[in-house]
């Protein structure tokens, strides 16, 4: 319980949620994600740690450096975040039922 | 509001089910995948080409709010009137390369049918990207109104 409400505050804030959003598409170094903000490399440092302890960042040892990646199966637990692509197939196929239904009556 | 559409995936397949049943006859359902006309209207996409037939092509291109052109294509393997399409996707210019669909349509009674697509990536990582994008996509546009409401104080 303590470690979903942990969760919930990982993502409630806005850098943590951009450095889930930047990893999302590939893995990515602590150098590259920092990379990405205004902020001090330690704040970044910060974040990536209390998002890999709740577990929706996973580490890779990749040579010297520490690549990070999306840990989608927390990902899915805690945000369900395979709703969103569901939803964009749920309006898109709404639309055509909505426009066929139109197109019957003409 | 009843959920229709259904996505069935899989820790760790390089595929995905989605289903969605529509309170349409058959032949409506089916084409509205087959006339350019209905497919820019339900897509919201302009389509160059679709060659409905075994062995034709299709290429779609979208506009998004910026006015960047995004562009799709794909070709068609089989194509059975009311019953299947199997065709390639491909997005122009981004990672994900080729996906394999298989769109099977079914007449449940005269007035409801049922669109299943078994959808084939190159890979388990590409299909669990492209799950993962509409999410991501979400995330940033609510960063992005915090950050606009943040600017505005």
């Amino acid at each position: 319980m303590n470690l979903r409400r942990d969760v919930f505050q990982a993502i409630a804030d806005p850098t943590r949620r951009a450095i889930l959003l930047l990893v999302a598409s590939q893995s990515m170094t602590a150098g590259a994600i920092a990379s990405n903000f205004d902020t001090a490399r330690p704040t970044v440092s910060k974040h990536l740690q209390i998002l890999t302890e709740c577990e929706l960042l996973e580490q890779e040892q990749n040579g010297r450096e520490i690549s990070y990646h999306l840990n989608a199966k927390k990902m899915k637990e805690v945000a369900d975040f395979i709703e969103p692509f569901r939803k964009m197939w749920d309006d898109r196929f709404n639309k055509l039922e909505a426009v066929m239904k139109q197109h019957k009556t003409r | 509001m009843e959920r229709k559409t259904k996505i069935q995936a899989e820790d760790g397949k390089q595929e995905l089910l989605i289903t969605r049943e529509f309170d349409l006859p058959l032949e409506l359902l089916f084409k509205a995948y087959v006339e350019s006309g209905i497919v820019e209207q339900w897509m919201g996409t302009k389509v160059l080409k679709l060659e409905s037939k075994k062995h034709g092509s299709w290429q779609f291109e979208t506009t998004d709010p910026k006015g960047n052109k995004h562009g799709f294509n794909g070709t068609i393997h089989e194509f059975v009137p009311n019953e299947k399409i199997t065709r390639t996707f491909e997005m122009d210019n981004a990672p994900f390369g080729v996906q394999l669909e298989f769109l099977e349509f079914e007449k449940l009674d005269a007035d409801t049918s049922k669109l299943t697509m078994h959808v084939v990536y190159r890979s388990v990582a590409i299909r669990d990207q492209i799950l993962q994008l509409p999410f991501a996509q979400g995330i940033n546009m609510a960063h992005n109104r915090i950050q606009e409401i943040l600017s505005q104080n």
